[in-house]
């Protein structure tokens, strides 16, 4: 299939099944704001090494925080709900209750939640006090700049990681900006993060390496440099740069959407091909095929 | 369709009628619903002499009239809805647990004494001991909201352990007396002697007050949680300014008396 003259592959992206949360983060103001969730989602890309996956979902106007103040969105996805529940307490506990003027409170409606505040509460020492109000429970921490302000259970619900793209492109800066203009236009759906570096990811991953302590390692099949070398290239000889980018969302229907635009944006001079990864559909629960996407089925 | 109870007789002396409660009368038609035995006085008597009744009990009722000597409306109430176009005697929804009572008109002492969930919602004036213990109880409130338009009486959230009471005007004098937890918001003025033995919790007013020497001052700053119970209270209908949410509030630590672990929170003038 073709889409403005760029090849697009007849296979499917195997995505996985994970658990997520939203979490909303108040702020002084949207610097502020900002800073705490760059930090909560900082070292956030992969669970393979970082343990969870995160990324900024949206800023949110003042109108629709429960402080009326600016606020933050983050999505953060990990292996269980119990892993959620883990990530959240440190990274909200690191990265959130120590940046100024913040509050920070569960996005997610769900039966099943994880404990954050009644355990983050403790670093009061004591000094610490609750407030339930309309049904949900806040933690007031005192801290030097007045008071950590952060909601006692998240809401965590099964979700999905592992969507993506690959865009093959000739050199590097049409195959870049190809991804750009994929990731500003992917970001435009609310309920999916890109969570690699400004959405994009160079090192993409096989499963398992000749290296035993390792679990996944170079993708050598879309490696340009290795194209001589390796058995797996899947890479025409015009293809000089390879780019991917991994969607994580909270439902199966953003991630399609996500990608449909990511393809629509990605589809222009410079880029030959695009395709999107997968393991033969032996692991993941969900097989997000292209053709699929782009004719509506 | 709502059931409608208009009042026809107004009583001379106290009509007990606790039988008011949405979930006494669910299923209930008109002829059954006056049949209710209430407590008139010292004599028993029955829904139907005092109201003309209407409609249907499907969750809702509504009660039309002067009911300022009608006890103890909605007493014990777990679900439904309560509307009274009206003034409203002492007891209104005391120990209810669930529902809600709005209440167009002013409404006696002891409003929601004893409450453990719902809320309730009157748009003039209540009594005192709103949201209270009953005389010779420790805890008051355990849970849900009670939100008066207008002002209140003396002892506002006497004992309260739980919850929200947010008084659009002004507070008698002993709010929040003994308080155990909770939050008792006070967009006019306090009286004397706010939070006298208070263990835990926040008293919170938008004015200036005088308080007990056993209160200290800690700082005056933005507390984040108080725009969150004042966005909360916005939503309601009472009239929280862009002054209250975003002003800073002096920090006033007590009672001394119980270790000073409670609050009363003070908008900088």
């Amino acid at each position: 299939m073709l889409l403005n003259g760029v090849a697009v592959e007849d296979t499917f992206a195997e995505a996985f099944a994970m658990w997520g949360a939203r979490v909303l983060i108040t702020a002084e103001n949207e610097k502020w704001g900002m800073a705490a969730a760059r930090a909560m989602t900082g070292f956030a890309t992969s669970v393979i090494g970082c343990k969870c996956e995160a990324g900024i979902e949206s800023a949110v106007p003042a109108a629709q925080t429960p402080d009326s103040r600016p606020g933050v969105a983050v999505l953060l996805f990990g292996t269980s709900a119990e892993s959620v529940g883990k990530r959240l307490v440190e990274r909200i506990g690191q990265c959130v209750m120590t940046c100024p003027t913040t509050a920070c409170y569960n996005a997610l409606a769900s039966d099943t939640t994880v404990p954050v505040g009644s355990l983050l509460r403790y670093f009061g020492d004591g000094f610490q006090a609750a407030k339930l109000l309309d049904g949900r429970r806040f933690w007031r921490v005192p801290a030097m700049d007045g008071e950590f302000v952060v909601e006692e259970r998240f809401g965590v619900q099964p979700a999905i990681g592992g969507g993506n793209l690959l865009i093959l492109g000739e050199d590097t800066a049409p195959t870049l900006a190809a991804a750009e203009a994929a990731v500003e236009a992917m970001r435009s759906v609310p309920g999916v993060i890109l969570p690699f570096p400004d959405g994009v990811v160079r090192c993409g991953s096989k499963v398992g390496s000749r290296y035993k302590a390792l679990v996944a390692s170079t993708n050598d099949a879309y490696c340009p440099t290795l194209r001589a070398v390796t058995g797996a290239t899947q890479l025409a000889d015009e293809i000089g740069c390879v780019l991917e980018i991994v969607i994580d969302g909270l439902e199966l229907g953003p991630i399609e959407e996500a990608m449909r635009r990511g393809m629509k944006a990605a589809a222009r001079p410079g880029v030959r091909q695009i395709t999107a990864g997968n393991y033969g559909g032996r692991l993941g629960q969900y097989k997000i095929a292209l053709h699929g996407l782009l004719n509506g089925t | 369709m709502s059931l409608t109870l208009t009042m026809k007789n107004t009583p001379e002396v106290p009509l007990e009628a606790d039988a008011i409660c949405p979930e006494r009368f669910e299923g209930l038609g008109a002829a059954q619903a006056a049949a209710i035995a209430v407590l008139y006085g010292n004599r028993r008597a029955q829904l139907g002499d005092f109201f003309g009744i209407e409609g249907q009990g499907d969750g809702e009722i509504r009660l039309v009239g002067d009911c300022r000597r009608v006890k103890r409306i909605g007493a014990g109430m777990t679900r439904g809805r309560l509307v009274i176009d009206g003034d409203v005697g002492m007891h209104l929804g005391a120990g209810m647990s669930g529902g809600t009572i709005v209440v167009k008109g002013n409404a006696g002492d002891l409003l929601g004494v004893e409450m453990l969930g719902g809320a309730i919602e009157v748009t003039g004036n209540a009594g005192h001991l709103v949201g209270s213990a009953i005389r010779g109880g420790a805890v008051g409130v355990r849970g849900g909201e009670i939100i008066v338009h207008g002002n209140v009486g003396n002892e506002t959230g006497s004992g309260m352990r739980r919850g929200l009471i947010a008084v659009g005007g002004n507070a008698g004098d002993f709010t929040g007396v003994n308080l155990l937890a909770g939050t008792v918001v006070v967009l006019g003025e306090l009286g004397w002697r706010s939070g006298a033995g208070m263990k835990r919790g926040s008293i919170v007013s938008a004015r200036s007050a005088d308080l007990l020497p056993t209160f200290s001052y800690a700082c005056t700053y933005r507390p984040v949680m108080l725009r969150l119970v004042l966005a909360h209270l916005r939503q309601r209908g009472l009239p929280v300014t862009e002054a209250h949410l975003s002003g800073r509030y002096g920090r006033w630590s007590g009672d001394a008396v119980e270790m000073n672990r409670g609050e009363i929170l003070l908008l900088e003038q």
